[in-house]
């Protein structure tokens, strides 16, 4: 039996959606004049950018939570960490163009601060906060899993310990003292590698980046699942006393991927900051992280494909009825994790996947009631 | 087991560890002994609630041992720590005459060739019958290894024997959760196959099978018989006439420690086993 990481229509959806991000959407933003029906508004470039974003985390929230059955409600802390990574990097790009028109940040020099606080030792290198974009975030998931699988942390309390965690760490956050600009974050950024950032230009670059690691993102993610490796945590959602009792250690298997999938969130919460323009600690809140499970639910868990999916669902229904039905929408969220939660337990895919496809469902109800 | 026999395995124990100084995960077992397992006064309480006291057991290499007894007797207890997944307050368990069990983890007792198998039967309900065999086979357990696992063609001619002996050769393909109660059982018997255990414990193997798919676990555990050790732990005593063949030792546990000893048929009239069993 040989596996293969996509089959050839696989492959091909995947250059097509490389083709969508890295020439269409260029294209209909920046070339198609700006009455033609074919353009593509630049609020739909920076919608389309911050939801890619989001569905990054749900895809790694797929691969913790999906295949290894591990739910953890503290995706959001990763995110912001490597947004807050991003952040610093920006603050510093500001220069001195701030209101004080200082080489500090604005907070800083609020608080009468002399000099940068260790943490921002290197702030100005891009190189090196994008390392941190990386590290940090996956050195925290990887201290925080060493002892929670270790100590054989399972189900619910494991999700109350992480969005225990992600609630301690916006409570640190929204201190000023910790050095990270307190309840109000960071904002007013101006450049990013000395150009400026809010030009269109910049604007359609960072969604294509965004589109192009999601796509990355998938196909390494797909690698994994059809790999052993992906079938071992598989397992270890199914029997995970049979997989110790098969001779594998669970907490190796279980720290790898929950630290992969951390480092992924982290690189959205970096790619997102840019976009949005602004980082505080409300992307800690317990909230946030729930955001991200529910579109993995919704889109269909165990799919991958399913997660990106229900990110880009949830959160296009969140941008139209905010601006169409603004006090429905916390009601429409909640009765339509509630429909797929009893109706669709595969999520929007499985509409597709199962016997029949869309047709088969509403046939197969037809059929009961005759 | 007799006296002398015992004393010269613990003796034996005592050059050893004398020898090495310590016992380590990873070391190959020894069976020169001829001792496949020795549990020496194990006990095991939980609140106040003796689950095994003082057990002592030893299965010798290639033996068929059954064990019955019942229920609360401490069968499972027994596996459970044997396996590692309970640790007992007292006592030791040896896997041959080197391996210290109580201070392996269960993967690391695992990986030193006891296999075991679950009451219930627990495969991977959401991979294929294939999958299943797959994951237990007997390779490099680390990540990076299974990240890039290629199976050999060798390894799948060792799948393709399995799923012939365990009569699940057509459903390969089909998901495990699919597949009925007793075929679930041979599944997670052709599991322990595939990491080829020296020693194999099974909890009650035939619970839900039918009658047909009894005798034939009953021929496939006596075919293993001599090239592996089995401890069998079942309730249905036709199977385990089938598997004593009127000549092997049947151990009775009771309230946890061995109440006695012997063949089915003596075992069958020994009024203490009578009296536990109906209660009289």
């Amino acid at each position: 039996m040989k596996t293969t990481i996509l089959s050839v229509q696989g492959w091909l959806a995947v250059f097509a959606a490389l083709l969508v991000m890295a020439v269409v959407v260029p294209v209909l933003n920046l070339v198609v004049p700006d009455g033609s029906v074919f353009h593509l508004s630049d609020f739909y470039v920076s919608l389309l950018g911050k939801i890619l974003c989001y569905a990054i985390c749900a895809l790694a929230m797929d691969l913790i939570w999906g295949y290894t059955g591990i739910l953890s409600l503290g995706h959001g802390l990763f995110f912001a960490l490597g947004g807050y990574a991003m952040g610093m990097y920006l603050m510093r790009q500001i220069g001195r163009d701030g209101q004080y028109k200082s080489d500090m940040p604005d907070f800083m020099v609020f608080l009468n601060w002399k000099e940068f606080p260790a943490a921002w030792a290197f702030s100005d290198s891009f190189v090196m906060q994008m390392l941190f974009v990386l590290l940090v975030p996956g050195l925290l998931a990887f201290v925080f899993g060493f002892f929670a699988f270790r100590s054989r942390i399972k189900g619910v309390y494991f999700s109350i310990i992480t969005q225990a965690l992600t609630f301690a760490a916006m409570l640190l956050f929204f201190r000023n003292e910790t050095g990270f600009g307190g309840n109000n974050g960071f904002t007013d950024f101006k450049r990013i590698l000395d150009v400026p950032i809010t030009t269109p230009s910049m604007r359609v670059l960072l969604c294509v980046v965004s589109g192009l690691v999601l796509i990355g993102f998938f196909v390494m993610a797909r690698a994994i699942v059809q790999s052993k490796f992906g079938r071992v945590l598989q397992a270890i959602r199914d029997a995970e006393t049979r997989v110790m009792f098969t001779g594998y250690n669970p907490v190796a298997y279980k720290l790898s991927i929950w630290t992969l999938s951390a480092v992924m969130c982290g690189v959205a919460g970096a790619l997102y900051v840019p976009q949005v323009g602004i980082i505080n600690p409300g992307e800690m809140s317990p909230a946030a992280s729930i955001e991200i499970a529910i579109w993995a639910a919704v889109g269909g868990r165990a799919t991958l494909i399913g997660p990106i999916v229900g990110a880009f669902f949830v959160n296009g229904a969140k941008s139209w009825f905010t601006v169409a039905f603004p006090e429905f929408w916390l009601f429409f969220l909640g009765a339509l994790f509630i429909a797929v939660t009893l109706f669709l337990p595969n999520g929007l895919v499985g509409l597709v996947n199962r016997p029949g496809g869309i047709v088969g469902l509403f046939k197969r109800k037809t059929e009961k009631h005759t | 087991m007799t006296p002398d026999l015992m004393e010269a395995g613990a003796r034996a124990l005592a050059e050893h560890k004398a020898r090495t100084g310590s016992v380590i995960a990873g070391e190959a077992v020894y069976f020169g002994q001829g001792v496949a397992l020795y549990v020496d006064g194990i006990t095991v309480s939980f609140d106040g609630f003796r689950a095994l006291n003082k057990l002592s057991l030893t299965i010798n290499v290639g033996e068929l041992r059954c064990i019955i007894g019942p229920n609360g007797a401490g069968k499972t207890t027994m596996m459970d720590c044997i396996t590692g997944k309970t640790r007992p307050d007292s006592g030791s368990v040896f896997f041959g005459s080197n391996i210290d069990l109580l201070r392996l983890t269960e993967p690391q007792i695992a990986q030193a060739g006891v296999g075991r198998k679950f009451q219930k039967p627990t495969v991977y309900e959401q991979l294929s019958v294939f999958e299943n065999l797959e994951l237990a086979l007997k390779a490099d357990r680390g990540v990076r290894a299974a990240l890039f696992h290629r199976l050999s063609g060798l390894q799948l001619d060792r799948i393709g024997e399995v799923l012939a002996l365990i009569h699940l050769k057509n459903d390969a393909q089909r998901t495990a959760g699919l597949l009925s109660h007793g075929q679930k059982q041979w599944l997670e018997i052709g599991m322990l196959l595939m990491q080829d255990p020296k020693l194999l414990l099974l909890d009650e193997p035939v619970a839900g099978m039918t009658d047909e798919e009894t005798e034939r676990t009953a021929e496939l555990f006596l075919s293993l018989e001599g090239q592996h050790s089995l401890v069998v732990v079942e309730h249905d005593m036709k199977f385990v006439d089938a598997l004593t063949q009127g000549r092997k030792t049947v151990t009775v546990l009771h309230e946890g420690s061995v109440l006695a000893e012997g063949l089915l048929s003596e075992v069958q009239a020994n009024e203490k086993v009578v009296e536990v069993y109906l209660g009289r």
